[in-house]
């Protein structure tokens, strides 16, 4: 056991933050994801074979938290970790050619399209049909909450056999943006990225669309959402200690009754919640980052929901109130104060609730026990 | 950075389990377990002090030089965790934890050749006079007075919470040697022997049942100046840094999740109908969102020891977090155990030590102590700086104001 950072993790932290500060002054900063290249951020957790790193997931966690402390809300961990681990983890040798060193550079952007609707989080929801063709597949079905800019080709979620919710029988397929029978309708988020809708009908595939010919890719898709759920975790570490620090310094120079706000108790207790909640987070979100990459499914899939189902408390709890603190100006778009509590809510959009990731737990504890 | 254990730390790990199994006898589980209060009885506690002194694990947080068990973060991370959910009794912090890294950091050559080797092998029993009836969280305000008389300090005055106060024969205690000044600056620290004339003891009965906690008085109590720790008037800063040092060093999370095991236990036990408890979704999410707060406290101590370790500050915060959130959580479980009882939280049991009682108890042993633990276990968040002040701790640290 060992709980220190490297020195390369401390160099890590530190350029990650000094950069993203140093762009937030800028009016004209270049392209970040073109910047996340060359600085080899987007190779850090894809493999050493294909033009990766092969960094863990404590690494992608420091990069993450700057993102959270800088606002960055990049597309990072959809694109890197989740299609960029899914292609690593089960893509054939060709897919894995054509892609990774692609993602590496920052050429290729996929997106993952696996959320439907009534899914509510339940990650063996594949309504989302596959049949198979003379020439490979056909696919037809809706998908939500695809996120990222501009994607160039799709991974989808499809079930191959079996009824909704079995974990079995579930491929993932690689669709091109310009498929036929694909329709794409793109949309802003809350938090001011993009994301998309996407309607398949009939949409014609080749045999080897299906990525590491895996008809049975439940597990890894498991997996590799874990993966991208402990960078934010992270992320929401980075945020939560943003805000908090933003709300001390203005309840510092705020003048109310004559003193500063900060002298009241129940302001001062309220920081220390706010406190408290960030060290706690930080905790988890390394507990996270700790077990995300574990062999053993049921200790990771557990410590993954523990740490969201308290960390999306946290960050929620923290940002509505440095809100609260700012008083009206925290309510208006004249303070990005507000801008916390619109990636914690996107973010749970995305990842889930607390009280899904409870049940998560509290399921994974039962079986960990009738076991 | 990396979670799983070396191989010599499975080995460690196997080491502490063998140990367990062959000291930790039954009779030593089950006094431990039928003890509802906040800490050991001393008994039970000061007899597995001894065992652990034969083994050389007796003081895990002091260095080896006077007589500490050396080990790194990962043994004592093991060690807690494994010795808790065995069952294993806790020893007193009194002196291990409190008095003793004080007379260590500021006593002179005879109080460190006389009390550290009495503080380790349990030949002394401590008690911590500290509060007083006037002075709680505000403890800098305290009144008992030490006034010089050649070479004797007379002692008047009261102390109160003083736990195991009864069984104790040492008391080291802040007392008021002078007026001048800031109140934090007239306030030294001393060693008692509790056998001195003009000492008496009153105890006070706690909710739950337990005589744990005592008054104590002082009438021209006199006592050696040669039992003062370190220089006149700065007793106040000796009795902060044995906080920090408690807290500091710190590693409850594994005790927490033995209570939540237990808990477990009785909810298997009970039932709604036909169904166990532990299946009762609403007490079944209860038990995660603890569990869930156990690894967030643990993966904190475990933080603040790694910092500790490389010889970094873990800071203020963090130390009363730990306290704040191991208070929160104890309270949390000891709660949820009740509520698994059911009609059963109306039985009392007012009889101690329980586990002395030859006849059969009103409940099963297992469930017994659930309501004197929920009940004794409010004076968590209280003992130790309160919740509040702790927050007020918190608040200062990161605003700064």
């Amino acid at each position: 056991m060992n709980l220190g950072y490297s020195d390369e993790q401390r160099l890590l932290s530190e350029s990650a933050n000094n950069l993203l500060a140093a762009r937030a002054q800028k009016k004209d900063a270049r392209d970040l994801w073109a910047e996340m290249a060359e600085l080899g951020w987007l190779a850090m957790p894809l493999p050493e074979s294909h033009d990766g790193l092969g960094q863990g997931a404590v690494d992608v966690a420091i990069l993450t938290e700057a993102f959270g402390r800088h606002l960055a809300s990049t597309d990072y961990a959809p694109r890197i970790v989740l299609c960029g681990g899914l292609v690593a983890a089960i893509g054939s040798d060709a897919q894995k050619a054509a892609l990774l060193p692609a993602l590496a550079t920052g050429m290729a952007k996929p997106a993952l399209a696996h959320a439907e609707e009534n899914a509510r989080h339940d990650r063996a929801h594949v309504a989302t049909q596959a049949a198979r063709t003379a020439g490979g597949w056909r696919l037809s079905g809706d998908k939500i909450g695809v996120l990222g800019a501009a994607p160039d080709r799709f991974i989808v979620s499809a079930r191959i056999a079996g009824s909704l919710r079995d974990r079995s029988g579930i491929g993932l397929f690689l669709v091109p943006a310009d498929a036929r029978g694909l329709r794409v309708l793109s949309h802003a988020t809350v938090d001011g990225g993009q994301a998309s809708r996407i309607e398949l009908k009939d949409v014609e595939l080749p045999a080897d669309a299906l990525l590491g010919a895996n008809e049975n890719a439940f597990e890894a898709l498991d997996r590799a959402v874990d993966q991208a759920i402990a960078a934010w975790c992270a992320e929401c570490v980075g945020l939560m200690e943003a805000a908090t620090a933003a709300t001390v310094d203005y309840t510092k120079i705020r003048i109310q009754f004559g003193k500063p706000l900060a002298v009241n108790q129940a302001l001062r207790h309220r920081i220390a919640d706010m406190s408290i909640q960030c060290e706690e987070g930080r905790s988890m979100a390394l507990r996270a980052a700790l077990y995300a990459d574990s062999a053993d499914a049921g200790a990771r899939a557990r410590a993954i929901s523990g740490a969201w189902a308290k960390i999306a408390k946290s960050a929620r709890f923290v940002a509505e109130q440095a809100i609260q603190l700012h008083g009206g100006m925290g309510v208006t778009n004249e303070l990005d104060i507000g801008m916390y509590l619109k990636r914690v809510v996107a973010l749970e959009a995305i990842v889930g609730g607390a009280d899904r990731h409870l049940r998560r737990h509290a399921a994974l504890s039962a079986a960990a026990r009738a076991a | 950075m990396e979670l799983a254990f070396t191989p010599d730390e499975i080995a460690f790990q196997n080491e502490v389990r063998a140990f367990l199994a062959a000291h930790l006898t039954p009779d030593i589980k089950r006094s431990h377990a039928l003890t509802p209060s906040v800490f050991s009885d001393p008994p039970v506690g000061n007899h597995w002090q001894k065992l652990l002194y034969a083994k050389g694990w007796a003081a895990p947080l002091w260095p080896k030089e006077y007589g500490g068990a050396g080990w790194t973060l990962a043994q004592r991370y093991i060690w807690e965790v494994e010795s808790a959910l065995a069952g294993a009794p806790s020893v007193t912090p009194m002196g291990l934890r409190m008095v003793g890294p004080v007379i260590m950091k500021f006593g002179t050559q005879a109080q460190k050749d006389f009390y550290l080797p009495r503080i380790l092998k349990a030949e002394d029993y401590w008690c911590q006079g500290y509060s007083e009836p006037g002075s709680g969280s505000d403890l800098a305000s305290l009144k008992t007075r030490a006034v010089r008389d050649g070479d004797h300090y007379v002692i008047n005055g009261s102390k109160i919470w003083t736990t195991h106060a009864h069984y104790a024969n040492r008391m080291f205690a802040l007392v008021r040697t002078s007026d001048e000044g800031k109140k934090q600056d007239g306030i030294s620290f001393i060693l008692i022997d509790m056998d001195t004339p003009g000492i008496s003891v009153r105890p006070i009965l706690t909710i739950g049942g337990d005589h744990e906690v005592n008054q104590v008085f002082f009438d021209d109590v006199r006592v050696p100046v040669a039992n003062r720790v370190g220089a006149e008037g700065q007793g106040w800063s000796y009795g902060k840094y044995l906080l920090e040092f408690e807290r500091g060093g710190a590693m409850s999370s594994g005790r927490l999740r033995g209570a939540l095991r237990h808990v477990e236990k009785i909810a298997a036990h009970y039932r709604d109908g036909e169904r166990p408890l532990i299946e009762d979704p609403a007490i079944s999410l209860r038990l995660s969102q603890v569990e869930i707060d156990i690894d967030a406290l643990e993966m904190t101590e475990l933080r603040i020891m790694s910092s500790l370790q490389t010889g970094q500050n873990p800071g203020s915060v963090s130390s009363s977090l730990a306290k704040l959130r191991n208070s929160e959580i104890k309270q949390a479980i000891t709660s949820l155990a009740v509520d698994v009882l059911g009609e059963d939280a109306l039985v009392w049991e007012p009889r101690r030590p329980l586990y002395e009682l030859n006849e059969p108890l009103p409940l099963e042993e297992d469930a017994i102590t659930a309501l004197p633990e929920y009940l004794n276990g409010r004076a968590y968040t209280i003992f130790g700086g309160t919740s509040e002040v702790q927050r007020d701790i918190i608040a200062k640290v990161v605003i700064g104001l």
